[in-house]
């Protein structure tokens, strides 16, 4: 099967929510050090919901298309809900088969997500 | 003609900077030591013991005459990381001493003097990618007490100029280590000529099994690790250590792989330093005219560059690169190589990386290059 389907395509030339927040909540940096991927990520949280999103992504196509593609998904979600979303989740939204090689690009985004959270419930 | 049983596969093979595929000749002897030969070494009187050790010690001469130097010289390690780490350990830098790395070093040649007490110093690149040679002249002070230089970046294929930079640091009393892991595979390596005071290579590199490398010393070295086989006698308080290269080698070695590396060597010297070379140039020029005709193509070629090859196209990560030159079993390299500082250097975040070996033929790029296009069409 073809990795790079339109999706993928789409969301990593014009990747969706990309940018900075005013005042957002909680922020993280997420690296990928094996390949230098970068994710900077705002989230704005209000009553246990993600209810804005913005990052700044530098990385190969899966890792910004999976990045948009989730971004869309999670607004309006709470965070448990959130925190327990897999890599099945991710995959069945990326809808190609990802090898083994390429699983932490696509990861990288809801990585970002899911500490961002975390922090935000660890600073309570 | 040498067998490689892998290019039954049908794979284009293009990550050799990576580690090399094996010839028959590898495959078999690792066969043969395991169904008829497996034994310790050093320790037994039985007939097998005894043909596993001379068999062990007949790679140590056989590594001894590749590089022309002498066996007692010759360390086995389980690779170039390993051999660095035990010279940086064997001396006991201060915070006054200074030693000198070059830009262009893998991360098993970095972070081992990283360690140490010891300051750091960098010979730069030049705007062609080339070693500032002037810049390293005025590096070398009566604090240098060691060069650590690659022969051959993995990253760029740039082959540095090793003998003008070990005569320098010896005029200044400064001793030098050899990171010979990709250079080894491609040049002939003579300790006499080149005289340097430690040299480190990997046998798959060199179309040998993983699990083995070489330490070459010009010196007496302190073991990193202690135990059984690198002592001359232990009481119950105290031991006394066999000589070189003895007390480098604590515990049972790697004996399948060090006794199959023999059959590599011979492999390389079938061929013959002269054919890879030629074959590599042939190679290498074949790739950089087929990519450059391609606008959306960056490479990176240095001066005096050798079967390795770098690269990045326009709109595209190098992942992404090596995933479609995979769909098209085109199998390539992409990310940092182990050097960081180097993707830093060229100011990219990291390159997709192409490097060829003996069994490379054209038909290898031009595949790469069907690869490429669609790259090209996905991305730029
Ligand atoms: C230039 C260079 N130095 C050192 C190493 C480390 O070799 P090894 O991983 O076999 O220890 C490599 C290979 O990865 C290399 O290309």
């Amino acid at each position: 099967m073809d990795l790079y389907t339109e999706i993928i395509l789409d969301h990593y030339k014009d990747p969706q929510n990309s940018g900075t927040l005013t005042n957002p909540t909680v922020q993280v940096v997420e690296h990928n050090p094996t390949c230098g991927d970068k994710i900077h990520l705002d989230l704005k949280i209000t009553d246990n919901k993600v209810t804005q999103i913005a990052h700044e992504s530098e990385g190969c196509a899966i890792s910004i298309a999976s990045m948009s593609l989730v971004s869309d998904e999670i607004i309006g979600k709470s965070l448990e809900e959130i925190l327990k979303l897999d890599k099945d989740y991710i995959f069945e939204l990326l809808h190609v088969e990802i090898s083994a090689g390429r699983i932490k690009c696509a990861l990288l985004g809801l990585a970002a997500i899911k500490h961002a959270i975390l922090q935000h419930q660890q600073n309570g | 003609m040498i067998d490689f049983p892998f290019l039954k596969t049908g794979i284009h093979y293009l990550d050799n900077a990576a580690t090399t595929q094996k010839p028959a000749s590898v495959i078999n002897a690792i066969t043969e030591h395991y169904e008829n030969g497996t034994a310790n070494v050093h320790r037994g009187i039985h007939s097998l013991s005894e043909q596993a050790t001379d068999q062990y010690e007949a790679t140590r001469q056989a590594v001894a005459d590749f590089i022309n130097a002498k066996p007692e010289q010759i360390i086995f390690t389980k690779g170039t990381t390993e051999s660095i780490n035990i010279v940086a350990h064997s001396h006991d830098f201060t915070a006054e001493d200074e030693i000198i790395v070059s830009a262009l070093e893998h991360h098993s040649n970095l972070v081992p003097w990283q360690q140490t007490k010891a300051k750091l110093r960098v010979i730069p690149l030049k705007e062609d990618l080339s070693l500032d040679l002037e810049a390293y002249k005025k590096l070398l002070s009566p604090n240098t007490k060691l060069v650590a230089i690659t022969a051959m970046s993995n990253v760029l294929g740039t082959i540095t100029p090793l003998q003008e930079i070990i005569d320098l640091a010896h005029a200044n009393d400064t001793k030098v280590l050899v990171d010979a892991a990709q250079y080894a595979s491609h040049f002939a390596i003579d300790m006499q000529k080149l005289k340097p005071d430690f040299l480190a290579l990997s046998s798959h590199k060199m179309l040998g099994p993983t699990g083995v490398g070489i330490l070459y010393t010009a010196h007496d070295l302190k073991p990193m690790q202690f135990g059984g086989d690198m002592i001359l006698t232990v009481s119950q308080y105290e031991s006394t250590f066999a000589p070189m290269p003895t007390k480098m080698e604590a515990g049972t070695p790697n004996i399948a792989d060090v006794i199959a590396f023999k059959a590599a060597l011979e492999t390389l010297t079938k061929i013959g330093f002269d054919k890879i070379a030629t074959h590599d140039t042939e190679l290498l020029n074949y790739a950089i005219e087929k990519f450059s005709a391609h606008p959306e193509v960056t490479l990176y070629t240095p001066p005096n560059q050798a079967a390795v090859l770098s690269f990045n196209v326009k709109g595209s990560h190098p992942h992404d690169i090596a995933s479609v030159f995979n769909e098209f079993k085109v199998a390539i390299r992409s990310g940092q190589h182990c050097a960081e500082p180097l993707m830093n250097t060229l100011g990219v975040p990291a390159t997709a990386r192409m490097s060829f070996h003996i069994y490379n033929t054209t038909a290898d790029i031009d595949q790469a290059e069907k690869a490429l296009e669609k790259v090209i069409k996905l991305f730029s």
